[in-house]
């Protein structure tokens, strides 16, 4: 039995599933990937982004990481399910939407 | 040496109860099951048992806090009958899909309406698809016995069990019962074993996941699987209880089933009318015989086939109609069962008892009438029939 839900992958059987997919460890938001059902996805324009950040805190999930010199980073798309938020927020027109094509 | 008493159904299971100790129960009142948290608090009021008892605001609370209480490692009951088992039935479906191995005693009894508090298994069949481990008992006696196998079976397979007994029937009638040793009772149902549970140190956890279409799948497959194998489970935890107390439970009993030409397959306290019956017409000549089902879910299925083979032909007995327009849950379960192994047979199915309806031994000699009339004609007729019912 697969014991971690890091190791538990979209090809695991029901016989290594955990039981009722009861989780037996913390964080496991860092290690499950929440963007695999995305249909549109932000892509960014460095030319346009001023590093305003107006951008990272609206992102309900953690697709829009900012480094310790406060800048922010490309999307994360591990996590990105692409709502388009990040992409209304921007007021320099940095972010757009196209098709996602993973 | 066990110990003779005069119980109620009711009685006995909240002496089970208090003869197990249980960690926490969650119950809300309703008749005809009241009884068995009254019974149980006045243990706790009187420092008999060391449970928590929970006293919550509906059944849908109680068996909510049983989850809570088995998620966390605790041995968590409850006991409900009718609309109480309707109101609880959203987290009856979470308790066996987090596959918590809560024990649930219901005194079944009809749904409304018209308005009925009498006996019937309209409560119990109506959450038969939850994921339940369901047994069934004939009397009294039967009801302490199954309660005190209970936690066992289910435990080893980590589904929740139900134990139900016959509203009224048996559960407010005063029987003569063998009650086991408190210490032996003790042994017998031993400490819950524990693997993962939200209060382990070191260990974090979550229950109740959510699972996206990848891998729902999967944890229903995993969950079926439980339910094939409690059918095993039942098996070995029964023995063991024969050995203890020299009454031996199987997944079915059969009746007067090796010569009999034939029978009636029910389930619950009419099965003791039916022995009744069979008595008076084995002695008038007539090979009749009884299949009584203690097993509801997982389902008897293949030693049901077992057990009807050679019959002439046979009525499957529901206390509930399914209301599909042509038959009641255990002639369907029965029926999927002989096609699935490839059995052709002559077989009607009779709703009866309903809301509390007598069902006397003439009732289940009029059955058997039709019955041999069946094998004497070839002609099944009419499946789904009314027992008694004024035309």
């Amino acid at each position: 039995m697969s014991k971690y839900a890091a190791n538990t992958a979209p090809d695991v059987s029901w016989k290594d599933l955990t039981r009722a997919c009861d989780i037996y460890e913390p964080a496991t938001s860092e290690v499950v990937e929440t963007g695999d059902w995305r249909v549109m996805k932000p892509v960014i324009d460095w030319s346009k982004c001023k590093q305003c950040l107006l951008c990272a805190p609206c992102c309900p999930d953690m697709s829009i990481p900012v480094n310790a010199e406060g800048k922010r980073e490309d999307f994360n798309y591990f996590f990105c399910k692409g709502c388009g938020i990040c992409a209304n927020a921007c007021p320099f027109g940095a972010i757009t939407m196209v098709k996602n094509k993973d | 040496m066990a110990i003779r008493e005069r119980l109620s159904g009711n009685e006995a299971i909240a002496y089970a109860m208090k003869q197990i100790n249980p960690d926490v129960m969650g119950a809300f009142p309703i008749t005809p099951s009241t009884e068995i948290p009254q019974y149980f608090a006045t243990y706790v009021d009187n420092g008999e048992v060391d449970t928590e008892f929970i006293a919550v605001e509906s059944e849908h609370s109680a068996m909510s806090t049983c989850i809570g209480a088995e998620a966390a490692g605790a041995r968590a009951i409850s006991a409900t009958s009718s609309c109480g088992l309707c109101y609880m039935t959203e987290m009856l479906y979470i308790a066996a899909s987090d596959r918590l191995p809560i024990t649930l005693a219901v005194s079944c009894r009809a749904l409304s309406g018209p308005i009925n508090i009498n006996n019937d298994h309209s409560d119990a069949m109506g959450v038969r698809d939850a994921g339940w481990i369901m047994l069934f008992a004939e009397t009294n006696q039967e009801a302490y016995d199954n309660y005190l196998m209970a936690m066992r079976i289910a435990e080893s397979v980590n589904l929740p069990i139900m134990i139900c007994q016959d509203g009224f029937i048996t559960s407010h009638a005063i029987e003569n019962i063998d009650l086991v040793e408190t210490e032996k009772v003790q042994e017998f149902v031993g400490e819950r074993p524990l693997d993962h549970y939200l209060l382990k140190p070191q260990e974090t956890m979550a229950v109740g996941a959510y699972a996206t279409p990848v891998y729902y799948m999967e944890a229903k497959r995993a969950q079926a699987q439980a339910m094939i194998d409690a059918k095993d489970a039942i098996r070995k935890v029964s023995k063991e209880f024969g050995d203890m107390t020299g009454r031996y439970y199987d997944l079915i009993e059969k009746y007067e089933m090796d010569d009999a030409e034939t029978a009636v397959i029910m389930i619950g306290s009419s099965a003791g009318t039916a022995k009744e019956a069979i008595q008076d017409l084995r002695a008038k000549g007539h090979k009749v015989g009884l299949i009584k089902v203690r097993s509801f879910h997982p389902f008897p299925d293949k030693e049901i086939v077992d057990a009807v083979k050679g019959l002439k032909a046979f009525a499957v007995m529901d206390k509930d109609d399914s209301f599909n327009g042509h038959c009641g849950p255990m002639y369907a379960e029965t029926c999927a069962a002989l096609v699935a192994a490839g059995v052709s047979a002559k077989a009607i199915n009779y709703i009866y008892g309903l809301g509390g309806r007598d069902v006397k031994v003439s009732s289940i000699e009029k059955v058997f009438a039709e019955l041999e009339e069946i094998a004497k004609t070839g002609n099944v007729g009419e499946t789904y029939r009314y027992l008694e019912v004024r035309e």
